[in-house]
């Protein structure tokens, strides 16, 4: 007997108990659609993390003053590592011997015989509580960076409307800035992009804008558009003063280099803060070994989620054998009938392999589509990112739960003696 | 072929017996049969309940194995075979016909008719025709369609008729099929073998009652696993006894 015939009589198993095989696909269909929307919350959560780091710079680092208190506000996005330097209190007198980031600091990093792994090295000066004004409208400044043209290169930063400043501007001391969209949003109106070439007052200072910031949205809480950068030494000069720098922001050559100038910068640090490793007056947030961690603990975390559903599966699977074995039960008499005029084991074991694998063969098809829509929904505040993988896999030990659970109980309809099978009541 | 020169009997049973259980417990349900049906015979087996006549269809049926014995059908010596090659044999070599009529539910009749077919390994086209072409013989055409569920039990016996016939089978081999009809419905599965007999087909008829027994062209009567007589009604080659007396029932 031919494969379709066996299909037919299948479908007919199927068809002729529909609440029961529905009931038995739920089963397939929940432990797939698990699988799918855990693996790509797991793997969303992971990307989330990813994507905030690597909005960083992956290989960037940032050296910032143990000692400085930025208040919150300084600095290029202080990392949160920061905290670290909290054990020296600051309003003790360690503040006073600790040696703060000076430019001659950065000045040294850039040195190419002591850290040949170093690209680029950019100072950075903030400046706290700055109020934009501009044509009877004003703006909280979230962020004011000052430093050099570097900074965007390190940053990752582009201007979208506008130029960004050179070093010239530097070096001439201009007032010139770059504003982010949601500076340039509040105080213009519209897109803002009518600002670029206006001055606009910052605590009663005047700057010429440039040009806006191309938008790098927000993480979290923390709005990353609401900032101006101008260069460091027009921002020293109006309002920060001649003071330490807040932060020296430093890019390795590559990713892979960025442990390497993690440590060519500490040594040149160490020199000449003459500190040692156990003292140190600064720290370095290396944004490349973060991610790695991250990711390594984000794998860890999408492999126990992908665990728990395929239990799931699992457990749909034993409901597939559950009900083929009470199938074969109540149709012991039909098997009976049917080994009587002719079928042979092939015919009966496909017949019956056959129904299980179209129970998890279905549950598998509406899981992949219950689980690539039920992936489309933020859960638990983490945009779910499908793995391809996941669906293919979910799917495959669908049809295979179905085969490995279905072989047992056709096998054992085939094996009944037609004798014994007739005279069951 | 050479069925004409030397007609091979259709069924050869020597010293077959059938035991179930061992020791104190031990059932001897068939406890030394020979028997012989020629081709075109429509043999009646009787006796009484537990007299050992289903142990002796499901033996001659290939759906069971004698304890002790020979069994050729259709000069195939059956014993010890794989149950791959016994399910072929009983697909083209048996038609059944049971009590119960054990047609497959929630498959209508001309899918029944069809399945012996289909296990034969016959195209979907062919098998569909034959189908047709049997349930017209036991006069069906109309209910094709039915599911056994919708049809009497005469239907569903006629139904069950058409199932063994449609592989043309050398023997078609039937436990009570009357045991579960009406009067009606029965003369109407009679009527049937009748016709099958005189169209030349080979008949084991298994019953208990002496009404249907007496249709056959020889009646075989059993006790305790053993054959007590073997009488012959109508002469092989004639026909059946059915028509007759119908016929001198009619002038
Ligand atoms: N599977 C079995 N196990 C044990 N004893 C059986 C079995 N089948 C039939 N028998 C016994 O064999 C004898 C003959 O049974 P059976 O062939 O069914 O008789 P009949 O069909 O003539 O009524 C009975 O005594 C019955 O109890
Ligand atoms: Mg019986």
């Amino acid at each position: 007997m031919n494969i379709g015939e066996s299909t037919r009589f299948a479908v007919q198993g199927v068809t002729s108990n529909k609440m029961r095989s529905a009931l038995t696909t739920l089963g397939i269909l929940i432990g797939v659609a698990a699988v799918i929307i855990l693996v790509a919350v797991g793997t969303g959560s992971s990307k989330a993390v990813a994507d905030s780091i690597s909005r960083l710079g992956s290989n960037t680092l940032t050296v910032s003053s143990s000692s400085t208190t930025g208040g919150g506000r300084g600095g290029p996005r202080q990392p949160a590592v920061g905290g670290a330097g909290a054990t020296a209190s600051p309003n003790s007198g360690t503040k006073t011997r600790a040696n703060q980031l000076t430019m001659a600091d950065a000045q040294a990093l850039t040195d190419k015989a002591a850290a040949p792994d170093v690209l680029g090295v950019a100072p950075v000066v903030s400046a706290s509580s700055v109020t934009a004004t501009y044509s009877g409208a004003s703006h909280s400044v979230g962020t004011f960076t000052g430093s050099t043209s570097t900074y965007l290169l390190i940053d990752n930063d582009t201007v979208a409307t506008g130029s960004p400043f050179t070093d010239t501007d530097y070096s001439e001391h201009r007032r010139v800035a770059l504003l982010g969209v949601t500076v340039a949003k509040d105080l213009a109106g519209g897109d803002g992009t009518s600002i670029v070439g206006k001055t606009v007052a910052f605590n009663g200072k005047q700057f010429t804008v440039l040009g806006i910031l191309t938008a790098k949205g927000s993480t979290g809480p923390q709005d990353q558009d609401d900032r101006v950068v101008a260069p460091a030494t027009a921002v020293q000069d109006t309002l920060a003063g001649y003071g330490s720098l807040s932060s020296i922001s430093v890019k390795a050559a590559s990713s892979s280099t960025t442990s390497a100038a993690q440590s060519e910068v500490e040594a040149i640090l160490d020199g000449r803060h003459h500190v040692t490793a156990a003292d140190r007056d600064y720290s370095v947030f290396n944004s490349a070994a973060l991610l790695s961690a991250a990711t390594s603990s984000n794998a860890t975390f999408t492999v126990l989620l992908g665990a728990v559903a395929a239990i799931s599966l699992l457990v749909g699977g034993i409901g597939v054998m559950n009900i083929m074995l009470v199938t074969v039960t109540e149709r012991t008499r039909e098997i009976g009938i049917r080994k009587a005029i002719g079928a042979g084991k092939g015919d009966i074991v496909s017949q019956f392999l056959l129904e299980a694998v179209m129970l998890s063969l279905f549950g598998g098809i509406v899981g992949v589509v219950a689980g690539l829509i039920g992936s489309r929904f933020t859960i638990v505040g983490v945009q779910p990112v499908v793995a391809p993988y996941s669906v293919v896999l979910a799917f495959g030990v669908a049809i295979a739960v179905g085969l490995f659970f279905g072989l047992y109980p056709a096998n054992r309809a085939a094996t009944l003696r037609p004798i014994d099978a007739l005279r069951h009541e | 072929m050479s069925a004409a020169a030397a007609p091979r009997p259709v069924i050869e049973l020597t010293g077959v017996t059938k035991t179930y259980g061992t020791g104190d417990t031990v059932v001897h349900a068939v406890a030394g049969v020979d028997l012989v049906v020629e081709r075109g015979d429509y043999v009646a087996v009787m006796g009484a309940s537990g007299s050992g006549k289903s142990t002796l269809m499901n033996i001659i049926g290939c759906l069971d194995a004698p304890t002790r014995g020979r069994y050729r059908l259709d000069g195939v010596d059956v014993r010890r075979r794989a149950e791959a090659t016994l399910s072929r044999i009983r697909n083209r070599k048996i038609g059944f016909i049971f009590q119960n009529f054990n047609l497959i539910p929630r498959t209508s009749a001309l899918r029944n008719v069809e399945l012996p077919l289909a296990y034969a390994g016959i195209g979907a086209a062919d098998r569909r025709e034959r189908a047709l072409e049997a349930l017209a013989r036991v006069g069906l055409t109309d209910r094709a369609g039915h599911l056994p569920s919708q049809l009497s039990g005469g239907q569903q016996q006629r139904v069950a008729v058409a199932r063994a016939i449609v592989t043309n089978p050398v023997l078609l081999l039937a436990d009570e099929p009357t045991g579960a009809l009406d009067s009606h419905s029965t003369e109407d599965v009679l009527a049937l073998f009748d016709q099958l007999s005189l169209a030349g087909r080979t008949l084991v008829v298994i019953t208990h009652e002496a009404d249907v027994a007496r249709r056959a062209k020889r009646i075989v009567r059993m006790r305790d696993g053993l054959i007590l007589s073997d009488e012959r009604v109508a002469p092989l080659a004639g026909e059946p006894v059915g028509p007759r007396a119908q016929a001198e029932l009619a002038s």
